[in-house]
This record gives structure tokens, C-alpha cells and sequence, in this order.
């Protein structure tokens, strides 16, 4: 059974539907990552889950039971916020320890209590510092050893990594999704960028304006976005539609986009694929392939060329070409500029058919 | 290129920059020390300087009497108590006020914040009808209490401003957070919401007691000579007892005490930390768990009502059945030295305009030059002595500014006694200090970036000024002005000796009716008191209708 059930969830602000209808099961252990660009109502979603805002309609459960009466506090939940939210009047031990302190724990036990999650979110030592002295990235490591020291039946997290920069916020993903595993956690994540839901979920959901558009494991989501705008958002560079994707199926073989549309809750193999979503990657430069066109912009960057590549009959794409390569005749060249005629080849675990975009 | 010419422009914009600075201190300087400075350390040093002297010996027979001790003690202990019942009754009605929505909240808000302004012999005439109608069963004895209910009555307003809107602001996600880690209610309360309020409450109850500790016409009325704490007993001894001595030696005594609490204020930190980003919560609908607070604000609406009500329900009979004999009289009739109600009411208007303009002026200047960013730590030391300096009079002796004014300013060059201006330039100090800690917060949380930013696409400090302190300003200068012209029209203790005779404040003839016999001065008096307190809280209404009119605007360009 699923730890964690919402029932047709609606919330409203004023009227206005933020949340509508939203059915989720998130099972016992896992991570549920719901993605969204802002004000689609994933962090609204998140509220309502922990008891902070009150429900229109539909039930949000946990173990079967109702928790429409059961107030924040006594659900067992932690909440771990987008700038950590620390108590900026304790020290970091007395922000950890805070939901012990709440359940009277013996100092002692509360005391190695606090030590442990320290040393598990990377921080041993740190337990007298003052809050307003650590970094961004220190900071969330807090949030989460405060948030994990009550054992939470569910952690809530809301954009726990946006307010870090790149690679901090990398590191800190895989570090995170290692610890939540470690503890067994089953853990909600809100967020809006689909690097962060990818490496900390196991489960996607995918929510536009209140409602939530797709849900699955979070690879067939991936293989199998149920629309162009989804696609788009989950990170695909550009979808073909109707005429373009015709052409497109007709030159690359068939059976290839067949292998990659079975994972998703609406099957590509049930239906004519009428759009193509292609990640950046999913074409590049070859001596041979299926497709060819003329190169209307290249863009260097420090791994790969990134192009634009005009194709008849399809239109503009994105494809790649290393920095340098061997051509026909031996010699080492630069990747190919505007204007070039080249051969792309096609890497079909890179892109994604869509089969609703008729609806 | 050659940068060589520039540099000199450069140079002279910097200087004349440091000069506008200068005199944006400087004036303001020099005005505190003529009208300030001055008459206070005359007023000391008359009784201290015995010819030429300096009598120690003198000052310490004065510290050494038991009517000193007593009075010393009831100071503090009045103070004391009063201070904590505006804290105990101002936190909860803060709550209701300012995170509770229901019907009536802008009323009941404006029920406990208009006391504030109340002119102080307003209150005192309230409370002694309270205590000779309703309340006559309590006996004299009863006066000390009624002078800390007083006390609270007044000053609960500071607490209930001052912790509501820290409140109205505070950042709702530690609570959230801490509910969502497991904390009740009263445990997010405890743990999260009180620590976070620290600030606010320490703020006010310090400047609450200062308020309590230097209260005056309220205490004068109440107390008369058996209660009287040491800003009445200054008075009581300069003017009854001609004791220059001993007044002096308090006022040295009451000005140490404030210096004291000042500085141990500052070692407090109040400033609230720095979040980048707060997500206040909009108030929210009342609950059963809020029962308790809106119990205390019923008790504190109640506290506040029933002596303006007393004093009305008072001033509207006359030999025991209704009558609106008292209000006729305010035009004539029942007069102080040939002057009517209504003629002490122009001149306190016309006093009230001028005090206002002119602590407007000084505390801008103030607020400027002492929220400006320090470059370097003597900068910083500068700033922060001056921005003490200025909160001196908040806790000095108005009394010793009055009668200080009177023996300082007297002989040529500096013969003011017959300035129109006296009277006016004493309440703008009076006023001073709330008009600096109403604009000077303002001033400080404005981001220097945005004037770099302003400054940086070409405009001018005028410029700058204009597109971003101005339009931060607007409200908490209109609010200034409001709190200037009130404790203006009310200011009793400095006004008492610098009014001439033939042209007496309103609260002068209020009090000089009390002091005469006679059932219809007693009347007027009460009637004066319902029209002072209409005309000021008319006033305070008024401001806070701007306010509430510029903030909805606000709220609609975002």
C-alpha cells in the first residue's frame, strides 16, 4: 500500500484553483519529485500535504487514515524549505536537536542523536556554529540533519536546492538522494529544475497550472513525455510536429522509435506517433546518416559544437559535433562551420516520441 | 586622455558633499545645544554651583533625605509595574490586532493606539473622575494604583505598535517549519515566535519605562504631593518649594538614570536579523485557541474605554442631571485670566504647526545624517553618539527643560522669553526623538545599492533622493508629523513654564481650571479635556487615513 495518497486534492486561493484535483501515491521509501515551472502550484501542493494550507476538496491520506483533522504538528512530517528556514536564535546543535527537544528526548540521547546527523550530512563539528555563519550549502545540510532527527513518517522538501549554484548544487543532489536512501526515507520533493528531480527521484510527477499533467517511474516519464510542453520542460531541446515529424520517421527506421515508446503510462505503440521530441544530443555530425542538412548557426562551447542544422522537408534542429575531428581525407579539423553540408546520425535513446499532441 | 582635469572637479564635489553633511549635522547640533544643553546644564548647575562652588556636600544632604528615597522608589516601582502590565496586556492585544482578521479589528486598533496621544491632563482629569465617580469606593489609597493603570493606559499603545508590526512582518516559514517538525501551537509560540519578537518587546518595554519614569502630567494630577515621583517632585520643589538645590541635584540624578538606561538599551541587540527574503502571513481567521488573547484585548479595550468614557458621560452633566452647560462655557464664562477655552485652543493650534514644522526639519536632518552608512569605525562611533545624543530628551525632565529655558534664555543676547518661537522650539525637542525613530529605521533599511544604482544612470543626490528615499518617506514623515503635532498640542511639563500668561495651551487652562473652586470650573475643565482629546485623536485619525489610503495604492502598483 502507498504510504503516502492524495484524492482529487483542491486547494484555492480566493477562487482561484491552485492546485486542482491532484491524485498522487508515493510508496513507502521512495521519493516522489514534482516538477513544475513557478506558480503552477507544486509548492502549493507541498503546503497543503504538510497541513499549512486548508483542502477545497479531496482527502490527502497517509497509511489509509485521513489527515483532514490531524493539525501540521501532529503528522509526523518535517519540512525542509528552500533557504532552510534555520532558527536563527540557536546555535546549529539546538537547531538539530529542536524536534527532540519537542519530544522530550534525554539530553544525552538527544546529544548523540545530534552528533550522528551532523557527520551524516557532512558537518561533525559544526554544533555550536551560529547559523548566520554558514554557507548556502552548510546551510541546507542543517536543514536536512533538523528535519531527519525526528524520523519523519514523510520529509516535504520545497526546492531544497535552488537557492545553491551549480556545482554545489550537483554534489549536494547526490548527496542528498545517498542520504535520504541510507535512512530509508520516503520523501515528497518540490521543484522546478528537472537536473535536481532527476537525481533525487525515483518517482516524477509533472504538474502545469494546478493540475498534474503526467506521473510514473521517473525514466518512462522521461522516455515518454505525454505532451510538447511537458517534453519541453523536461528538458527536450525541440519537438517535431505533423509534417516534420513524418519525414523525420520515414528517414530514421521505425523500430527504433518503437523500442523507446513502451515505458510510458500512454504508449507510443498504441497509436500513431504524430511528434518527436529530440534532446540536444540526439543527433550529431557523422561521416554517414540518416539524415543531412546545412548548418545555419554553430555555437562552441568547452565539450561539444552545438549547432543548428537545416534539414528539408523537417526544418531546424539541434545536433552536436565534437570540438575537433578526423575528417575524410585523415586530417584533424575544426567542427563544421555555418553554412556546411553535413551528415547526422541518430541516437534514438535521446529522443522521445509523443503520442497526445493530437488531443 | 588626460585624467588631470577631472580631478580637480572631482575633489570639489567631494567637498562640497562633506560640507552638506557637516550642516546636516551641525545645525541640528547647535539647536540642541542652545535649547537643550544650555537650559539643562543651567538648571543644574544653579543648584549645584554654590558661589562658584561646587557643592558636593549639598548634593549629597539632598540624595540623603528620606523624602528623596521615597520618592526614588515610587519612580522605579511605578515605572516597574507599569511597564510590565503594558507588556503582559500589550502582547496579546498585539496579536489580536495585527494577525487576527475579523470585523472591528481597525476599530479596536484604533481604540488602543489612540491613548498614545492623548494630551496627559486629559488623562489625569479622566482618571480622577474615574476615581472620584465610579471608583470612589477604592478612597485615596487607591492612587498609586490608578497612577500605574494610568501609566499602562497611556503606554500600552507602544507595545501593541511596536510588537504588532514586528509581528504583521514576521517571516511565517520558521513557524511553519517548526510545525511541521513536530511543535503545538503554544510550542511555535514558546520556541519560535516569541524569541523572534525578542527585539520588539525588549524595544518597547525600555521606552515604555522611560515614558513611565518621566511621566509627568498624569502623575502631577493623580499623585499631587503623596505620590510623587522624581519629574513631579522636580516640579514641586522649583515651583512650591523654590528648593533650586534639591531640583537640580534630581535632575542630575533622573538624567544620569536615563543616560544609563539608554546606553544599557544599546548594548542590547534589537536589531532584528536580516532576512533576505520574508514571506509574512496575511492575519488569520480566529480560532478557539485564540480565546485567551482576545479575552485580554476585550480587558485591555476595556481598561482603555472606561475613563474616556467617564470623562464624556462627566463633562455632559452638571448638578446631577444632563446638561450641555459645561460645553457652553468654553467660549466664556468660565475663564483663566480673561482666556477662553476656544482661545487656548487657537493658540495651542498655532503652537502645535510651528513645534511640528520645526521637529520635522531637525529630525529629518537627524534621521539622515545618523542612518547614512559608516565608511570607518569613527564614523560609526560618531553616528551612534549622536543618534544617542538626540534620544536624551525622550528621557530628560521636561520640567528641567522648561524651567531651564526660563533662567538660561532670559538677558540679552539670548532674551527668547518673549519669542514667539520659545514655546514651539521647546515641544519640537520634546517631540524630537519620536520623530527620529519614526524616520530613521526607514531611512537605514534602505539599500545604498539603490541610490548607487540611481546615482550611476546620472542622478543627482536631489534626484536621487527623490526617485528613492522619497517615496519610502512619504508615509513615515506624515506619521511624524501627526506624532509631532499631537505631543505638541498635549505637552504639558515644559509648556507649563514657558506659556505667558496671556496666552496659555489648552492643557495649561485645563489644569489652572482644575486648580480653581467651583463645580463649573471643574466642568469646562472636563468639556476642554473632551475637546482636546477629539481635536488630537481627529488628527491622529487623519494621518493614519493617509497612511492606510498611500499603503493600499502601494499594494496596487505591486
Amino acid at each position: 500500500m502507498s504510504a503516502l495518497a492524495l484524492d482529487d486534492v483542491t486547494v484555492s486561493y480566493d477562487g482561484v484553483r491552485a492546485v486542482a484535483e491532484v491524485s498522487l501515491a508515493l510508496p513507502r521509501g521512495e521519493v516522489l519529485a514534482v516538477l513544475g515551472p513557478s506558480g503552477c502550484g507544486k509548492s502549493t501542493l507541498l503546503r497543503a500535504i504538510a497541513g499549512l494550507e486548508l483542502l477545497e476538496s479531496g482527502r490527502v491520506l497517509f497509511d489509509g487514515a485521513d489527515l483532514a483533522r490531524v493539525p501540521t504538528y501532529r503528522r509526523g512530517f518535517a519540512m525542509m524549505f528552500q533557504d532552510g528556514q534555520l532558527f536563527s536564535h540557536l546555535s546549529v546543535a539546538a537547531n538539530v536537536a529542536y524536534p527532540l527537544r519537542l519530544r522530550a528526548t534525554p539530553r544525552a540521547q538527544a546529544a548523540r542523536r545530534v552528533s550522528e546527523l551532523l557527520d551524516l550530512v557532512g558537518l561533525p563539528g559544526y554544533d555550536r556554529r551560529d547559523p548566520a555563519t554558514l554557507s548556502g550549502g552548510e546551510r541546507q545540510r542543517v536543514a536536512l540533519a533538523r528535519a531527519l532527527a525526528g524520523d519523519p513518517r514523510l520529509l516535504l522538501l520545497d526546492e531544497p536546492l535552488s537557492a545553491l549554484d551549480g556545482p554545489l548544487r550537483e554534489r549536494l543532489a547526490t548527496e542528498l538522494r545517498a542520504i535520504l536512501q541510507a535512512t530509508g526515507t520516503t520523501a515528497m520533493c518540490v521543484t522546478h529544475d528537472h537536473d535536481e528531480a532527476y537525481s533525487l527521484a525515483d518517482r516524477l510527477a509533472v504538474m502545469r497550472a494546478g493540475r498534474v499533467i503526467q506521473e510514473g517511474p521517473i525514466a518512462s516519464v522521461w522516455r515518454a513525455p505525454v505532451d510538447t510542453e511537458t517534453a519541453l520542460f523536461l528538458g527536450y531541446a525541440r519537438v517535431l510536429a505533423d509534417k516534420a515529424a513524418m519525414t523525420f520517421r520515414e528517414r530514421v527506421p521505425i523500430d527504433a522509435l518503437r523500442a523507446t515508446g513502451d515505458g510510458g503510462p500512454r504508449s507510443a505503440a498504441t497509436r500513431p506517433a504524430p511528434a518527436i521530441a529530440l534532446r540536444r544530443s540526439a543527433l550529431s555530425v557523422a561521416d554517414r546518416g540518416p539524415l543531412s542538412g546545412t548548418v545555419t548557426s554553430a555555437r562552441a562551447t568547452p565539450e561539444v559544437v552545438r549547432l543548428i542544422v537545416e534539414i528539408a522537408g523537417i526544418g531546424e534542429v539541434d545536433a552536436v559535433a565534437p570540438l575537433r575531428r578526423r575528417g575524410a581525407s585523415g586530417v584533424v579539423e575544426a567542427g563544421p562551420a555555418v553554412g556546411a553540408e553535413v551528415h547526422l546520425a541518430v541516437d534514438t535513446t535521446r529522443l522521445a516520441v509523443i503520442s497526445t499532441s493530437l488531443d | 586622455m588626460n585624467p588631470a582635469p577631472v580631478r580637480p572637479a572631482g575633489l570639489a564635489g567631494r567637498l562640497s558633499l562633506t560640507a552638506g553633511r557637516v550642516a546636516l549635522v551641525a545645525i541640528p547640533l547647535a539647536i540642541l545645544a542652545l535649547f537643550f544643553v544650555l537650559p539643562v546644564s543651567g538648571m543644574v548647575a544653579r543648584g549645584l554651583w554654590v558661589e562658584g562652588r561646587f557643592d558636593v556636600v549639598g548634593v549629597q544632604e539632598v540624595l540623603a533625605r528620606p523624602r528623596v528615597h521615597r520618592v526614588l522608589w515610587f519612580t522605579l516601582w511605578s515605572s516597574g509595574a507599569a511597564t510590565a502590565c503594558s507588556i503582559a496586556l500589550g502582547i496579546p492585544v498585539a496579536y489580536v490586532c495585527y494577525r487576527l482578521a475579523f470585523p472591528g479589528r481597525r476599530v479596536l486598533r484604533a481604540v488602543v493606539l489612540v491613548p498614545f496621544v492623548l494630551p496627559s491632563v486629559v488623562v489625569g482629569v479622566a482618571f480622577r473622575q474615574l476615581l472620584a465617580g465610579p471608583l470612589a469606593f477604592l478612597g485615596v489609597d487607591a492612587s498609586a494604583a490608578v497612577i500605574v493603570a494610568a501609566l499602562t493606559f497611556f503606554n500600552i499603545a507602544v507595545v501593541v505598535r511596536t510588537v504588532g508590526s514586528a509581528w504583521e512582518s514576521l517571516d511565517r516559514r520558521p513557524g511553519e517549519a517548526a510545525a511541521a517538525l513536530g511543535a503545538s501551537p503554544s510550542q511555535v509560540l514558546r520556541t519560535v515566535t516569541l524569541p523572534a519578537l525578542r527585539p520588539a518587546i525588549l524595544a518597547s518595554a525600555s521606552v515604555v519605562f522611560l515614558f513611565c519614569a518621566t511621566a509627568f502630567g498624569v502623575v502631577l494630577m493623580l499623585g499631587g504631593l503623596r505620590y510623587a515621583t522624581v519629574e513631579t517632585e522636580i516640579y514641586l520643589l522649583t515651583t512650591n518649594l523654590l528648593d533650586l538645590r534639591a531640583a537640580a541635584a534630581l535632575s542630575l540624578l533622573q538624567l544620569l538614570i536615563v543616560t544609563a538606561l539608554l546606553l544599557g538599551v544599546r548594548r542590547l541587540d534589537l536589531t532584528p536579523t536580516a532576512t533576505q527574503e520574508r514571506a509574512p502571513a496575511p492575519p488569520g481567521r480566529v480560532s478557539r485557541n485564540d480565546l485567551p488573547a482576545l479575552s485580554v484585548a476585550v480587558v485591555a479595550a476595556a481598561l482603555v474605554m472606561a475613563p474616556v468614557l467617564t470623562l464624556v458621560v462627566g463633562s455632559l452633566r452638571s448638578s446631577g442631571e444632563w446638561s450641555l452647560v459645561n460645553y457652553r462655557t468654553l467660549t466664556g464664562g468660565a475663564e483663566v485670566g480673561g482666556i477662553s477655552v476656544v482661545n487656548a485652543l487657537v493658540t495651542s493650534l498655532r503652537v502645535a504647526v510651528d513645534a511640528t514644522w520645526l521637529s520635522l526639519g531637525l529630525g529629518l536632518a537627524v534621521a539622515v545624517a545618523v542612518s547614512r552608512p559608516s565608511r570607518t569605525r569613527r564614523e560609526r562611533t560618531t553616528r551612534s553618539l549622536l543618534d544617542g545624543l538626540f534620544a536624551l530628551p525622550l528621557g530628560v525632565s521636561a520640567v528641567t527643560v522648561g524651567f531651564g529655558f526660563l533662567i538660561t534664555l532670559d538677558q540679552p543676547p539670548l532674551d527668547l522669553r518673549d519669542h514667539p518661537l520659545l514655546v514651539p522650539v521647546a515641544q519640537a525637542l520634546v517631540a524630537l526623538p519620536l520623530v527620529v525613530r519614526t524616520l530613521a529605521p526607514v531611512l537605514a533599511g534602505i539599500d545604498v545599492r539603490r541610490r548607487q544604482a540611481a546615482a550611476s544612470l546620472g542622478a543627482n543626490p536631489w534626484q536621487a533622493s527623490w526617485v528613492v528615499e522619497w517615496p519610502v518617506l512619504r508615509r513615515p514623515l506624515a506619521a511624524a508629523a501627526g506624532f509631532a503635532f499631537a505631543v505638541s498640542l498635549g505637552e504639558f511639563g515644559a509648556t507649563s513654564f514657558l506659556a505667558r500668561d496671556e496666552r496659555p495651551t489648552l492643557p495649561v487652562v485645563i489644569f489652572r481650571l482644575l486648580g480653581q473652586p467651583g463645580e463649573l470650573n471643574y466642568g469646562t475643565a472636563m468639556a476642554a479635556a473632551v475637546l482636546l482629546a477629539g481635536v488630537t485623536a481627529a488628527v491622529v485619525v487623519a494621518v493614519e487615513q493617509i497612511e492606510g489610503r498611500s499603503a493600499t495604492r502601494g499594494a496596487g502598483l505591486r
